[in-house]
């Protein structure tokens, strides 16, 4: 992985321990809000905006629905212009292929273009198990690198980190004197590239994800900020893409729309500084081994369902990540992924299928800011519905006969079965009356029991007063009464 | 017209001023109204928390309290957004076809009140009077699912006396959610503390809302931090007038 793995842990207890973490909440809300504004000018300043989403959307909708047609026309092109194809069904068989691939050229490092999808296989880790070192040249990506921790935003991996942070790391990495480096971002950045620029010299075997992969042809496509993407894809001999069965598009013309709804949505520019694509191999320029790693790895599984398919429709460009109020408070390493924000409270249950992973659809309000910002409207709240009903039938499942016993559940049963019959409800009011009364202060009660105690720690609720709506209705009916 | 009075469970139990002030909106209009009783829950919370198939029998009772009716208000944006919204998913999770039938007939005269008063009774003025200064939090579902836009303003901007004065970052989630403001409830805690920041910031007395269940997580810590800040559902503005002005309860 890029330098560490998330921790699975259940996201309430993962996010009360970032929540204390005073840097990452002044880091996270500058820059969420620096980018959420930046984004929003640049999308609002497009007439047609709504229909690119909306183009966005039904182009990958129906690429998914003809997922095998597209893969096997990828594959056709690819091979034909002189590029190899592998198949991963999984982390491990995608980690063996590139291993293999790897050993076979005889390097001990490899340089990096940022990916997640090696991220979430933990190809470094593989990797470094055959004595392989690989380098990550994404400016950001280095530093989570260094510091030995996941990424925690798919855009911006060590928004969680300051410059300070950074140059002690950075110190300490590069062998360079305290007194030779300041935290001035410019500095930084310098020493960064002196650093990587020798690696990029060096390097013999570039490995990168893929963005997309045009059918039509068998382009391979990489977006990037830096141009350390560029320098791994065209430097070395060798190159190995890991890509996800869900980045491939049709045909060129789908790249009209993406490439104006990626840049936008993520770092909200108008077009993106360094877009490389590449089709298989062409002798004396670039690399003479080109190898695309098809992986799977969940996505099936994810495909095969009606509602929750529209996750693969996701092009990785974090505006969810930016307008989440969730995430800009706990950051990305409360998601426990290599996919945080709400795109990964989506994502990362369907790909884990863990029980930790299963408390992520929990990670929102709902409020649906994510989906209306989504470039490819993925109706992230609906998915979440349908992952939190999962979620809670599968743990009935690992309980089995103990299910009964979980508060949650046997309380959810009970309020639906008042619910469903009037006059138990109305028991249930006057019955909630009574047994509040020892407790009530001023029309509040401030400490509730149980299940509900989360409430009562930072907020008063108002107790039942005296008169329920229902019943202010019947008597104001028997009285023939209009007052107020 | 059959106009009928859906008031969801939580304003039923604890708040039914705005129950009662929705009623005096509507009258004063002069509308006649019914109230159902055999309405409950709308199944909101079930539905959210993943107990689907536990809230179907809430749609049931839900069709067999207003299927009668031309039409349905109700003074609560997020619940009739899952009536809209969800309503149609969870009938179609039943596999029970009639269900689905009834649910689709009924869903599109079931209304939020602003939207109500301003797109099918096509007021704006509705008589108010409210000489206090008011910041308006429009809640996420009222303007993501429902997309009532600034229906509510519109009638607030109309109300004699009133001062209206702007809520920053005003379309930031407050952090409620349901059942999330239990299950997370430091991550709800952090979100809310910023919400409760800029209700001070905007110098209002009152921060008012279309949705009570928001109004109470708000309102929960402005009491508890005896900010002497208060939260007033919108409907109980709108039934405020000069003769008979709102008084503190």
């Amino acid at each position: 992985m890029s330098g560490g793995t998330p921790r699975a842990r259940p996201f309430s207890k993962a996010a009360r321990e970032a929540l204390q973490d005073t840097q990452l909440r002044r880091n996270l809300a500058r820059a969420t809000s620096t980018i959420r504004e930046k984004r929003l000018r640049a999308t609002e300043e497009l007439p047609d905006w709504q229909e690119l989403r909306e183009a966005g959307r039904a182009i990958k909708a129906h690429t998914l629905a003809h997922l095998d047609h597209y893969l096997m026309r990828l594959e056709q092109n690819v091979v034909a212009r002189g590029g190899q194809i592998h198949w991963a069904r999984d982390a491990a068989e995608a980690n063996a292929i590139v291993q293999a691939l790897v050993s076979e050229t005889g390097v001990r490092e490899a340089i990096k273009v940022k990916s997640i999808t090696t991220d979430e296989i933990g190809l470094n880790d593989a990797l470094a198990a055959i004595g392989v070192h690989a380098i990550e040249t994404d400016l950001a990506e280095l530093i989570v690198q260094l510091a030995h921790e996941p990424s925690s935003h798919i855009l911006v991996p060590a928004i969680h980190k300051n410059r300070a942070e950074i140059r002690a790391l950075f110190l300490e990495a590069m062998g360079i004197a305290p007194s030779e480096l300041s935290d001035e971002p410019a500095e930084l950045a310098a020493a960064a590239r002196r650093f990587l620029r020798a690696k990029f010299l060096e390097a013999r075997v570039g490995i990168s994800g893929a963005n997309f992969a045009v059918a039509e042809t068998g382009a391979v496509c990489v977006v990037e900020s830096e141009g350390n993407g560029r320098m791994c894809t065209t430097l070395p001999d060798t190159l190995i893409t890991v890509m996800g069965i869900e980045k491939v598009v049709p045909d060129w013309r789908a790249m009209e729309v993406f490439l104006q709804l990626l840049p936008r949505s993520s770092t909200a520019e108008r077009m993106n500084p360094y877009t490389s694509f590449w089709s298989g191999v062409r002798p004396g320029d670039g690399p003479q081994a080109f190898h695309l790693v098809l992986l799977d790895n969940g996505r099936s599984e994810v495909l095969a369902h009606r509602e929750r398919r529209q996750t693969l429709h996701c092009i990785r460009c974090s505006a969810c990540l930016n307008v989440c109020p969730v995430y800009a408070r706990v950051g990305g390493h409360a998601y426990g992924s290599h996919y945080p924000g709400p795109i990964g409270a989506i994502l990362s249950p369907q790909l884990l299928d863990s029980p930790e992973a299963d408390t992520l659809p929990f990670a929102s309000t709902l409020c649906g800011a994510c989906y209306d910002v989504c470039p490819v409207k993925i109706d992230i709240p609906s998915v979440l519905l349908d992952l939190r009903l999962r979620s809670v039938e599968r743990r009935r499942a690992r309980r089995g006969r103990l299910a009964a016993l979980d508060t949650e559940d046997g309380a959810m049963r009970l309020a639906a079965a008042v619910f469903a019959e009037p006059r138990r409800y109305q028991w249930a009011q006057r019955g909630a009356r009574l047994a509040q009364a020892p407790f009530v202060r001023d029309g509040y009660l401030e400490r509730l029991p149980g299940y509900l105690a989360g409430w009562t720690r930072t907020r008063d609720v108002p107790a039942v007063p005296a008169q329920t709506f229902r019943e202010w209705w019947r008597e104001r009916r028997g009285s023939g009464g209009s007052q107020r | 017209m059959r106009l009928a009075l859906f008031i969801p469970c939580y304003v039923d139990t604890l708040f039914p001023q705005a129950g009662r002030a929705t009623v005096a909106v509507l009258e004063r209009l002069g509308h006649e109204l019914t109230f159902p009783e055999e309405q409950t829950c709308c199944g909101q919370m079930h539905v959210n928390t993943g107990y689907q198939r536990e809230a179907i029998p809430l749609v049931r009772n839900f069709v067999r309290a207003f299927g009668a009716y031309d039409q349905v208000v109700a003074p609560s944006a997020s619940c009739v957004g899952e009536v809209r919204e969800i309503y149609p998913r969870l009938a179609r999770l039943s596999r029970d076809p009639e269900l689905v039938a009834d649910v689709d007939a009924l869903v599109p005269r079931v209304h939020e009140l602003t939207s109500f008063l301003v797109d099918t009774l096509g007021v704006e003025d509705v008589g108010a009077y409210f000489p206090h200064r008011v910041t308006f939090h429009p809640t996420c579902h009222s303007q993501r699912v429902l997309r009532i836009g600034d229906r509510p303003q519109r009638l607030l901007r109309r109300v004699r006396g009133i001062d209206l004065v702007p809520l920053p970052n005003a379309e930031e989630c407050c952090g409620f959610g349901g059942t999330f403001s239990v299950k997370n409830a430091d991550t709800s805690s952090a979100m809310l503390s910023s919400k409760v920041a800029s209700v001070l910031q905007s110098g209002a007395e009152v921060c008012a809302a279309a949705d009570n269940s928001c109004l109470m997580h708000i309102g929960g810590a402005l009491h508890r931090q005896r900010t002497g800040v208060r939260t007033l559902h919108v409907a109980e503005i709108l039934a405020s007038t000069e003769t008979h002005p709102w008084r503190a309860p």
